[in-house]
C-alpha cells in the first residue's frame, strides 16, 4: 500500500517530528516501499494465532512501595537545555501554537 | 609480550602473576588508541583515567558523568548522572571504561553509516564498513583498542558486526542481562552483551554483567554462572572427535537461500563439517516462518522506537527533534503509522501474530536439536556507502539475525573464516536461557581452528 504525501505529513504530526518538504518527499517514496514489503505479512494466516508482545510473557510485575534514593535536584537538571529556578521549561499547554 | 594482543582471561591471568600492572595495562591500550582510533574512528570519547581492565563501552549504554551521546546530535552533550547496571557490574568485577564506542544513531543501522559523527572504518580494510550498530564496539575489539567491549543487539547489532570486524559477539537472551541504562530502541527485543577475542571471555564478561537489578522487570531471577564450564567441558587438542558428541546441531534451510553470497557460503559449509568432525550429529532443520521476520520486525521494532524516541522532547535533555538523524526519522514515522488508528490490528498485530509464529518454528526445531547454526551476515563487509540510498536492502542484511531477538534466543557469533580477504562469523543460536550449550559449541570450534588466531594488519 503506497503513502500519500498528506499521510506523511500526518504521520509527522502525530510523531512531533519537523520534516523538511524534501524529506516528506523522500519518506513518502521509501515509507512506502517498506510498506509494500511488509505487505507480504498478509499471505500468512494467523487466524487463531495470539499476539506476542514480549517474549518473557510476564505482565504486571511489581516492585515493593518503598521509597529509596533518587537523583538530587541538581544532577536531575544537570542536563536541561533551560534551567528556570531550579525547573524545567516546558512550552505553555494552553497556549496557541 | 605485546600486551594488547591478549584475551580478557589471559590480561586476568597475567595481572595476577603481575607479569604487568593495572596502570602499565592502561598505558598500553590508551597509546594504541592514541595512535589508531583516528583511522578506524572506532572511539567517540577516550577516558584517560581508566585504572582498571579497560573495557570499550557502547556510547547507548549510560557511563555516569561520561558523555553517552547513542552516536546522535540530538543529545550531544548528554552526561547520565547515574551508570548504567552492566556498568556498576563490571566496576565491581575491577574493569573501567577506556572509551565509549561509536554506533549507528540509537543503535539504528547495520553499517555504522547512520552515526552523527562519522563512520567506523572496519579494521580489515578501511573501506568497508565495520557493520552496526556496535560498529566501533566491533572495530576497537578486532583492532586491539581495548581488552573487550560492550554492545547492544536488537536485531542483530552485536552479531553482525562482529562476524564482520572477525571478533566474538554474544547476544545474551532476552531477559539474561539487565537494560536499565542502556538508552532503550525496541524494549521487547533489546540485549546488552559483550565483544570479545575469545568465546572464553565472552562467558566471563555474561558471568560479570547477567543477573536481575530490580530495575530490569524482564530480567532472569539467576545469574549465568557457566563461565567455568566452559573449558571444563571441553576437551582438548586438534583431532579429538569426542568434544561435541552426544550434541545435535540443527541447520535451517531457510538461512542458505537466496542472498547468501556464495563464498561465505562456502566457508559456512566448511564450518559446519569442522562441527561434525568434533562429533556433532547435524540434523537439517526447517524455520518455515523464518522468511517473514525482517517484514515482522520493520513493523514491530519502529513501533516500539516511535515510542521509546518520544522522550526526546529537548525539555529534560538534548535538544530539539529536528535534530534526530535520517534513519532514526525513517523508523518513528513507520513506527507511528504502524500504530496509528485505523492501521494497529493490520500492522502492530499482525506482526506480533507472526512473531508468536516464527517463535514456535523454533520450538520445534529445539524439540529435536540442541542448537541452530548458520551464517551470522549474508555476506562479508561491504563498501562505505553502498547501502545507505537503499534502506530496504541494508534491512535485509539482518535477514539471518532479527529471528534469534524475535524469539528471544541467545546466539553467537564467531570467527569461523574468510571470503575475499574478510572475515566470516557462523551464527549458533541455543534456547532462551541455554548460553552454556552455544558456548560449548564455540569454544570447541575455537579451539579446533585457527581463525581467531589471525588479526588484521593496521
Amino acid at each position: 500500500m503506497p503513502l500519500t504525501l498528506d499521510q506523511v505529513k500526518h504521520v509527522a504530526k502525530l510523531a512531533n517530528l519537523p520534516l523538511s518538504e524534501n524529506e516528506e518527499e523522500k519518506y513518502t517514496q521509501q515509507l512506502s516501499a517498506v510498506l509494500e514489503y511488509i505487505y507480504q505479512l498478509n499471505t500468512i494466516d494467523t487466524e487463531d494465532v495470539e499476539p506476542t508482545y514480549n517474549v518473557s510473557r510476564k505482565s504486571n510485575v511489581l516492585a515493593p512501595d518503598v521509597a529509596e534514593e533518587c537523583l538530587s535536584q541538581e544532577e536531575a537538571l544537570a542536563n536541561v537545555p533551560k534551567n528556570e529556578k531550579g525547573f524545567f521549561v516546558t512550552k505553555g499547554v494552553f497556549q496557541e501554537e | 609480550m605485546d600486551i594488547t594482543s591478549l584475551t580478557l582471561v589471559e590480561t586476568l591471568k597475567s595481572l595476577k602473576e603481575k607479569k604487568f600492572s593495572k596502570a602499565e595495562l592502561n598505558k598500553a591500550y590508551l597509546a594504541r588508541i592514541d595512535e589508531f582510533n583516528d583511522k578506524f574512528n572506532a572511539f567517540l570519547d577516550v577516558q584517560r583515567d581508566s585504572d582498571g581492565i579497560p573495557a570499550a563501552v557502547k556510547s547507548l549504554i549510560s557511563t555516569k558523568g561520561i558523555r553517552t551521546c547513542a552516536g546522535s546530535k540530538i543529545i550531544e552533550d548528554y552526561k547520565p548522572p547515574f551508570n548504567a547496571t552492566v556498568i556498576e557490574k563490571l566496576k565491581a568485577n575491577g574493569v573501567s571504561v577506556v572509551g565509549k564506542t561509536n554506533q549507528d544513531e540509537f543503535a539504528m543501522g547495520s553499517s555504522g553509516e547512520n552515526s552523527a559523527f562519522g563512520p567506523t572504518k572496519n579494521p580489515w580494510d578501511i573501506t568497508k564498513v565495520s557493520g552496526g550498530s556496535s560498529s566501533g564496539s566491533a572495530a576497537a575489539v578486532a583492532a586491539h583498542l581495548c581488552v573487550f567491549s560492550l554492545g547492544t543487539d536488537t536485531g542483530g547489532s552485536i552479531r553482525q558486526p562482529a562476524s564482520l570486524c572477525g571478533v566474538v559477539g554474544l547476544k545474551p537472551s532476552y531477559g539474561r542481562v539487565s537494560r536499565y541504562g542502556a538508552i532503550a530502541m525496541a524494549s521487547s527485543l533489546d540485549q546488552i552483551g559483550p565483544l570479545t577475542k575469545s568465546v572464553e571471555d565472552a562467558a566471563l564478561v555474561l558471568e560479570w554483567i547477567s543477573g536481575p537489578d530490580g530495575k530490569d522487570s524482564n530480567c532472569h531471577p539467576e545469574i549465568f554462572s557457566g563461565y567455568k564450564t566452559v573449558r571444563s567441558q571441553n576437551k582438548f587438542g586438534m583431532t579429538d572427535e569426542e568434544n561435541l558428541k552426544n550434541l545435535k546441531i540443527g541447520v535451517p534451510k531457510e538461512f542458505f537461500g537466496k542472498g547468501l553470497d556464495k563464498n561465505v557460503e562456502t566457508v559456512i559449509n566448511n564450518a559446519i563439517k569442522q562441527l561434525e568432525k568434533l562429533g556433532a550429529e547435524i540434523v537439517s532443520v526447517s524455520l518455515p516462518h523464518s522468511e517473514f521476520s525482517i517484514a515482522a520486525y520493520y513493523v514491530l521494532m519502529p513501533s516500539e522506537v516511535s515510542s521509546n524516541l518520544a522522550r526526546f522532547d529537548g525539555i529534560r535533555f538534548g535538544k530539539t527533534r529536528d535534530k534526530f538523524g535520517g534513519e532514526s526519522k525513517r523508523r518513528i514515522m513507520l513506527g507511528t503509522f504502524a500504530l496509528s488508528s485505523g492501521y494497529y490490528d493490520a500492522y502492530f498485530t499482525k506482526a506480533a501474530k507472526v512473531r508468536t509464529l516464527i517463535m514456535e518454528d523454533f520450538d520445534k526445531a529445539f524439540d529435536i536439536v540442541d542448537v541452530i547454526v548458520g551464517p551470522v551476515s549474508p555476506t562479508v563487509a561491504w563498501d562505505i556507502g553502498a547501502k545507505t540510498e537503499d534502506p530496504l536492502a541494508m534491512y535485509l542484511s539482518d535477514i539471518y539475525t532479527v529471528p534469534g531477538n524475535l524469539a528471544g534466543l541467545c546466539g553467537l557469533s564467531i570467527p569461523c573464516g574468510f571470503a575475499d580477504n574478510l572475515p566470516v562469523g557462523l551464527q549458533i543460536l541455543g534456547k532462551q536461557f541455554d548460553e552454556s550449550t552455544i558456548f560449548r559449541v564455540g569454544y570447541a570450534f575455537e579451539q579446533a581452528t585457527n581463525w581467531h588466531k589471525r588479526k588484521p594488519v593496521l
